[in-house]
């Protein structure tokens, strides 16, 4: 669903911009709004959400989805813990639908998935992995790493039980906003796959906004 | 598949129940629904290494699938194959559906607590996969994207999910051939989805078998790219091993 938001970016407390292949991490209070843009188009934004006070409360993809009883991801879903609590509610989107059954790239599923030669190729459990050895403050490790949202990227399931991987259907500017409804630690991995067409095969930045 | 047809072990876990066992390279587990209408919540963890765990996604990517049946490899998320559906009377068993939970539980068919109904209590998937991790010192942490046998879950073009009620029967039977040494959680608690008006507790008989070879052109380890570099990665692993 095509929603816009009023904010203005203008008016924003926090902005910056994540060039591909990079982490993002930040603590978001409940009533802020965060917002991820979509700077030159096609690009996956791969998202996680922790509890900011308890990181073992985090982001639940299948109870997210079973929750509102449908896949996919735009305004209006409520984005559930793993306690089964309203982490987030996406108030605002501009480009319809976000996949979360697709999970991150790893350097080990880019193996599987394209050639056992591309091990070496960076990717966005990589960066999700150096964003918590750089951050020993969180407590968070690979245990930590579940499954998550990729915001701009669109995976349609087919009735029949089929999953493919369209290209984007983001464009520059685009955008997704979310409100927080508790204190939450934003990870997104801004995602450097070169391998499929989740980036047009050109990764490139986002910015990140917040509003109080 | 089966190198004997006569189980190596034989068991019947009651419904509303949690069970966790080590499964070995090259054995077959057999999952059979004993009286029709069962969901096993099942994870997947390496013992040599429970970091490395049953991935939903990098599961479903790698083969396009939104369902698991027959032919597809159930995959962790180092690249490799915990265990491959080498046979499947249903055509469709859930994985993005998650587990119930104790709230769930309660609002759809009731609280019953052990003082209540002693082993006849109403359990939940989650408490029940946490209270078999940490018999392997695992946790909330560890909780993934489950498995849910004998169930469906489709979508319409929307996205829209629904739980298909009476899709398995009384036999009805999935063989697990293990690629890699693998801890397997399992409970028989019930679907999230199922809305049945009493609480689901419906029992699952497993098997244990030896399992014949991987031959080169096994059906499942053939059937995608993906799944043959899997096997790869897995055969790398096994590399040094005895």
């Amino acid at each position: 669903m095509i929603k816009k938001s009023a904010l203005n970016p203008e008016n924003a407390i926090f902005r910056e911009t994540v060039p591909a292949g990079e982490y993002f991490l930040k603590v978001v209070k409940a009533g802020e709004s965060v917002r991820i843009l979509d700077l030159e188009g096609n690009q996956a934004a791969d998202t996680l959400f922790y509890n900011a006070h308890n990181p073992t409360e985090r982001y639940s993809a299948v109870d997210t989805i079973r929750a509102q009883g449908n896949v996919y991801l735009t305004a209006g879903s409520k984005l559930m813990s793993s306690e089964n609590n309203v982490m987030l509610e996406i108030t605002a989107d501009t480009c319809g639908r976000h996949d979360t059954l697709g999970g991150a790239c790893a350097a080990e599923s880019n193996t599987t998935r394209y050639a056992l030669e591309k091990k070496c190729m960076h990717a966005c459990r990589d960066s999700w992995l150096v964003a918590v050895t750089e951050h020993e403050e969180l407590g968070m490790t690979k245990r930590d790493i579940t499954h998550n949202i990729n915001f701009f990227m669109n995976v349609p399931v087919t009735a029949e039980g089929g999953l493919t991987f369209e290209d984007g259907i983001s464009d520059a500017g685009k955008y997704v906003e979310l409100k927080a409804e508790m204190d939450v630690l934003v990870m997104i991995s801004n995602c450097p796959q070169l391998n499929n067409p989740c980036n047009a095969y050109n990764p490139t930045p986002i910015e990140v906004l917040v509003w109080s | 598949m089966l190198e004997t047809t006569v189980p190596l072990y034989d068991d019947l876990l009651p419904g509303g129940a949690h069970w966790s066992f080590v499964m070995r390279k090259d054995h077959v587990l057999r999952l059979i629904d004993e009286t029709g209408h069962a969901n096993i919540g099942m994870l997947m963890y390496n013992p040599e290494n429970p970091l490395e765990r049953y991935n939903m996604p990098d599961t479903l990517k790698n083969q396009h699938t939104f369902k698991l049946t027959k032919g597809h490899v159930l995959l962790s998320d180092m690249g490799r194959v915990f265990a491959s559906i080498v046979r499947d009377d249903l055509g469709w068993h859930d994985t993005v559906s998650g587990t119930c939970n104790a709230k769930l539980v309660e609002q759809r068919w009731g609280k019953k607590t052990y003082q209540d109904a002693y082993n006849h209590c109403h359990r939940n998937g989650f408490s029940s996969f946490l209270n078999e991790l940490a018999k392997y010192g695992l946790g909330k942490k560890d909780l993934t994207a489950n498995l849910n046998w004998f169930s469906k879950v489709k979508t319409d073009n929307g996205g829209n999910m629904a739980y298909v009620s009476d899709h398995s029967h009384a036999g009805a039977t999935v063989d697990l051939r293990f690629e890699m040494d693998t801890i397997v959680v399992l409970h028989t608690c019930p679907h999230p989805l199922n809305t049945a008006l009493d609480y689901p507790s419906n029992p699952l008989r497993y098997q244990f078998f030896k399992a014949q070879p991987v031959a080169s052109a096994d059906p499942c380890k053939i059937s995608s790219p993906e799944a043959t570099r899997a096997f790869a990665n897995t055969a790398l692993y096994h590399t040094m091993q005895p």
